[in-house]
């Protein structure tokens, strides 16, 4: 590459971070350009309105999960934890089978024990000094199975109507959970991305030991955003139960994997450090559209499985490769 | 004159191996004084108990002539004193302003915690303009610079907290001839900056080319501080490899393989 003329390897670098800070919002449109074409419906105000309500539920997570990610770690926990919530919360106000109780006091519970959940993962992998996969793997199943005990086999109903508004409500055409995806979003860009709260998850993300000789206090900074983490799950759950409303062990399994593959695909890198809420965001959408066009276009869920699955591995392997490109150039700088 | 730093016997063991034995240090104020001694003379380690990385098992340590306890890095920062370390503690995936201000970032707002990105960049511009540093924005990613522009940054780290006593991990180790010269012109720049100065380093020469003194480590033991007004490289290599007994058994060529 020594040879190259200068001119050629500037452009060559330029279209490369063009290419590497769009990729995500380039596969979204040409997604919403493809089903617009092949699939019909697509293009209507109401598919798209059912589409973003479709993706709230785990943008809401995929938030939450985010600082965990950005600060080098990762949660598998959070769809057990919204089973957990879930079913606790549905006990809570349930008139046939708990105690009745408001939802103005049930939710802010819920998403207490959410973030005490979130919170349990952090202590653990700040105690036990494992890899925070295997942590949240073994919380999952514990989570899980708490959430399968207390409801005991039981389709949990008789909840209040009042209750109905936070996952079925509109606020004028535009249904409640995409405004709590919405704020939670602002919050959670404002979070990660304004404040000296953010930037040292990035750092830490980065390097962590270096973060600790800055004087950041890591331990500390673990348990804040596992349970970040674990407050987003609780208000997904909030929200996800109010959709459904019949507290059940299946609602909310499985999330963390539509919103881990979200977050990879919007340029959340695995190993930390890197990320932002906009690419999580069209990471998302990604998946939304794609589910629904593909729904929309009469292919099963099972061939959206193989897509979802292609293109993920297709996005990791292209970002490695664009890593291994600039570490070449680095080389290359160094030599000249 | 009160001592910048003294340390009075420091221990240290790590597992079954003292590190530290009884080791005593005084530095002045506004002095180079360079920390020598062979790999594993307990240099580094001596440094980071001052930096707050480690604590040490018994002893002493004074700041300006008060006595201070140090438990951690941020303890060590609030007393004055920057660490600069031999792997640079840089984050790749952050530009220089944000390098500079990790952990200590500048706030705005009611709530104080709110990112003052415009001061941030525009201090960090200030700082590479002040320390006459070849980087051209802020807003560059550290990731690509080379060694030398990357200790600059944590150079700059430094400064931008009004440290008033520096600690350099082995600056010079990985850069070339012209860039290691940079480094030391910018390292006497601090010096007249009224820092106070320790540089931890393999390259006795460095130390004999800015250094005002220099301090002598062997087997966590000191061996002596010598004025380097009055000294030759030689007089260095042999405390070092032999110690101020002249007991170790080591043959003397050995010396001119390591320090060379």
């Amino acid at each position: 590459m020594k040879n190259n003329p200068l001119l050629f390897r500037n452009m060559s670098g330029k279209t490369g971070k063009i290419l590497r800070n769009y990729t995500p919002l380039l596969i979204l449109l040409v997604t919403i350009l493809l089903f617009s074409l092949i699939a019909p419906n697509f293009t209507t105000f109401n598919n798209f309105r059912l589409m973003i309500r479709q993706i709230s539920f785990v943008t809401i997570s995929a938030v939450g999960l985010m600082f965990v990610m950005v600060a080098g770690g990762i949660d598998l926990s959070i769809g057990s934890q919204i089973i957990f919530t879930n079913i606790v919360l549905s006990l809570m106000m349930s008139s046939t089978y708990g105690y009745g109780m408001d939802p103005l006091i049930a939710i802010p519970i819920c998403i207490a024990m959410g973030t005490i959940l979130g919170m349990a993962n952090g202590i653990l992998s700040n105690t036990l000094k494992v890899h925070p996969l295997i942590i949240t793997l073994g919380t999952s199943y514990i989570y899980k199975g708490l959430g399968y005990i207390i409801a005991g086999g039981r389709n949990i109903d008789g909840l209040p109507d009042s209750f109905r508004v936070y996952g079925q409500g509109y606020v004028g055409p535009v249904p409640v959970p995409i405004i709590i995806m919405i704020i939670v979003a602002i919050i959670g860009a404002y979070f990660l991305h304004n404040t000296n709260f953010g930037s040292r998850v990035f750092a830490m993300g980065g390097n962590q030991e270096a973060a600790h000789l800055v004087g950041i206090n890591i331990k500390r900074m673990k348990l804040i955003v596992f349970a970040i983490g674990g407050f987003a799950s609780g208000i997904t759950s909030v929200v996800l139960l109010s959709r459904v409303f019949n507290g059940q062990v299946t609602t909310g399994a499985g999330i963390e994997f539509d919103a881990l593959t979200a977050a990879l695909l919007g340029g959340v890198g695995f190993a930390g450090g890197e990320g932002t809420i906009l690419g999580l965001i069209t990471g998302v959408m990604i998946i939304g559209v794609l589910n629904n066009g593909m729904q929309l276009f009469g292919l099963q869920d099972f061939y959206q499985n193989l897509v979802k699955g292609a293109l993920l591995l297709a996005a990791v392997g292209y970002d490695e490769y664009q890593k291994s490109r600039r570490a070449k150039e680095m080389v290359e700088k160094v030599e000249m | 004159m009160e001592y910048a730093v003294e340390m009075k016997g420091i221990c240290k063991s790590f597992g079954g191996v003292q590190a530290l034995k009884n080791v005593d240090l005084e530095l002045r104020q506004g002095e180079i004084m360079g920390i020598v001694g062979d790999n594993g003379a307990g240099k580094s380690t001596l440094m980071k108990i001052l930096s707050g990385a480690y604590q040490a098992d018994r002893g002493e340590i004074y700041i300006f002539g008060k006595q201070v306890e140090i438990h951690n890095p941020m303890d060590s920062f609030k007393l004055g004193i920057s660490m600069i370390y031999q792997d640079l503690a840089l984050f790749n995936n952050l530009d220089v302003a944000k390098n500079i201000f990790a952990g200590r970032e500048l706030v705005r707002g009611p709530l104080g915690i709110t990112l003052d990105r415009k001061d941030m960049y525009r201090r960090a511009e200030e700082l590479i303009k002040d320390l006459r540093v070849d980087i051209k924005s802020p807003k560059l990613n550290v990731a690509r610079m080379s060694g030398g522009q990357r200790q600059m940054v944590a150079c700059a780290r430094a400064i931008a907290f009004k440290s008033k006593i520096m600690i350099l991990d082995e600056p010079t180790a990985a850069l070339g001839v012209t860039e290691a010269n940079k480094l030391l012109g910018l390292i006497k720049n601090l010096k007249d900056l009224g820092q106070s100065i320790l540089l931890i380093t393999q390259r006795i020469p460095d130390i004999l080319a800015i250094a005002d003194r220099v301090f002598v480590l062997k087997g966590g033991v000191r061996q002596d501080i010598l004025n380097v007004r009055d000294i030759t490289l030689d007089d260095v290599v042999t405390l070092i490899v032999k110690g101020k007994d002249g007991s170790s058994e080591i043959a003397d060529d050995i010396k001119y393989q390591s320090f060379g």
